[in-house]
């Protein structure tokens, strides 16, 4: 079983690698806010332009209703 | 207008359309094959072969259809959470012509007969390569966005489709690792031999499952799942917890599909603990996407988009809960080399990976053709019916036909010798095969309304690239 040699490093590497992408993101305050993040991407209105579906009578199903908490 | 950058919806349209196309051809691929294995004089010709079929079939759904839904899906999700276009447009033009371009290539040389004969990792040496250009690309593409986004915080999707994308590229690298001897005839021989390489062949088999099959719909999960439900993910922070979690424990559950083989047995009860431990990342993700609807359960009524994208999740809890049961030792005894395992990876690519990019699918098209929704809302709701039914019944009959298979063949008389031969168990088959077929020709039937639905939306549409949004005020 040579292959592990290899493979069981390979892993360790890894573990290391994710281990000091870990660090940097609590460093650089990617989990400062575990809040926000959830809340900003629904603020982004992606809809198409021109037809909107938030008028009355728009089917349940149109592209995008923003609930406001 | 034209001072004001827009986002680069092009790719994305592109992806998003080859999703659905090649969504047809490798479920209709598939259908075929469950049919030969019903009627094997079916197997007229040799290029068409259950043999040659079966591998174009899997490298079809996970790979052209799969594929194209994880390019469309991260593309778009990574350019609206950075708040930027996409980095190195001509780059991102050259992702899809390029992996089209190894689809192509693959639907020609898997039924002329050309194969490495690594589970899906059939295609030879010239078109890996190809593979790892298109791929190191994409890397270059998807993180130069994430480099130049307009937020402090990069979003949790972004995350698994980052994990999915460097990890994919790494078991490509590692797996496909061969001597090449001719450029024509394609031919190669695999850097390692014998159990090393069934080890090497299943490391890469089980991380595809984890990181192309799940971490990267798993980054559709997080940002389409939200955006449909028009409500915050239930815990962000559980979603960060689940993408560490699974990151860090993924990597050494592939020795269970070499249970009672010649890898070592310790090895093999690696495999089994590494499994087992990814219940609980796998339940955590689910939970929270399907808690999202917490409180707003009345949108399901109505919303068939939302109908798939949280079915997808129940399947995803369902199949990640059989697969772990069934890596443990006792249980793979009566498993392994059933049509149960048929039926597990069919829960997880029917129900999960088909059904979340189908509701990614359907999000996008009006978006990015510029309508408000898809031409008919009917229709999406006839889809996934179909296409639910279509997977229950495939599923249930492979359950049945794989713990039939199991109990046949470890059935002893009393004098010790086997009670039933193979073809026996094969006979008994039979009527669950056609109940499968059925069940695959549903779910085609389904795929079929969804393109004619596609293309009626992209009829009445135009091709519309959204202005590139400020992001909103942040909050320190």
């Amino acid at each position: 079983m040579d292959i592990l040699y290899l493979l069981v490093p390979l892993s360790l590497v890894f573990v290391f690698l994710i281990g000091l992408l870990f660090r940097w993101s609590l460093a650089a305050g990617q989990f400062d806010d575990l809040e926000g993040p959830a809340h900003r991407i629904l603020m982004d209105d992606d809809r198409a332009g021109g037809e909107r579906a938030d008028k009355p009578g728009g089917s349940p199903c149109a592209a995008g209703r923003i609930e406001q908490p | 207008m034209q001072s004001q950058p827009t986002y680069n919806y092009k790719v994305v349209r592109q992806f998003a359309v080859m999703t659905v196309v090649w969504g047809i051809v490798g479920m209709l691929v598939g259908v075929i094959i469950a049919a030969q294995l019903i009627w094997p004089e079916l197997n007229a010709v040799e290029w068409l072969g259950y043999g040659r079929l079966r591998p174009l079939h899997t490298n079809a759904v996970i790979f052209a259809f799969g594929g194209c839904a994880l390019f469309a899906t991260s593309y778009y999700s990574a350019q609206r959470t950075c708040h930027t276009p996409l980095f190195a447009p001509a780059l991102a033009a050259f992702t899809f012509w390029g992996w089209q371009a190894v689809i192509v290539l693959a639907a020609v040389t898997l039924p002329l007969g050309y194969t490495s004969g690594k589970e899906y990792a059939e295609l030879e040496w010239p078109i890996d390569i190809l593979i790892t250009v298109v791929w190191v690309s994409y890397a270059i593409v998807f993180f130069g966005t994430l480099v130049k986004r307009k937020t402090s915080h990069i979003y949790v999707s972004n995350w698994f489709f980052g994990g999915y994308i460097l990890t994919v590229a790494i078991l490509h690298l590692v797996n496909s690792a061969a001597s090449p001897v001719s450029f024509w005839p394609m031919k190669s021989y695999s850097a390692y031999a014998g159990v090393q390489d069934a080890m090497v062949q299943w490391w890469y088999g089980h991380n595809a499952v984890g990181f192309f099959l799940t971490a990267g719909f798993l980054g559709i999960m997080y940002y389409f799942v939200p955006k449909q439900a028009g409500r915050p993910i239930y815990s962000y922070r559980l979603s960060v917890v689940h993408f560490w979690a699974l990151i860090f424990t993924y990597m050494w559950a592939g020795p269970h599909h070499l249970h009672y083989t010649a890898l070592p047995d310790w090895t093999q009860s690696l495999g089994m603990i590494f499994s087992l431990i990814l219940l609980a990342p796998s339940w955590g993700g689910m939970i929270n996407g399907i808690m999202t609807l917490s409180g707003a359960w009345h949108k399901l009524r109505d919303d068939p988009i939302l109908k798939f994208l949280i079915t997808s999740l129940s399947f995803y809890g369902m199949s990640t809960f059989e697969g772990p049961m069934m890596s443990i030792k006792t249980v793979n005894a009566l498993s392994h080399y059933t049509d149960w395992t048929i039926g597990h990876v069919h829960s997880g690519a029917l129900g999960w990976v088909a059904m979340v990019s189908i509701g990614a699918i359907y999000y996008l098209i009006p978006r990015l053709f510029g309508k408000a929704e898809m031409y008919s809302v009917r229709l999406i709701n006839t889809h996934f019916w179909i296409a639910t039914i279509g997977i229950v019944l495939y599923i249930a009959a492979m359950w049945i036909a794989g713990v039939m298979q199991g109990l046949m063949w470890r059935d002893f008389n009393v004098d010790g010798t086997l009670k039933y031969s193979f073809i026996e168990s094969v006979k008994a088959t039979y009527p669950f095969y056609t109940i499968r077929l059925l069940g695959g020709v549903l779910f085609l039937a389904g795929m079929l309304l969804m393109a004619y639905n596609v293309w009626k939306t992209m009829a009445s549409g135009k091709a519309v690239d959204a202005l590139v949004l400020a992001p909103a005020a942040q909050h320190a």
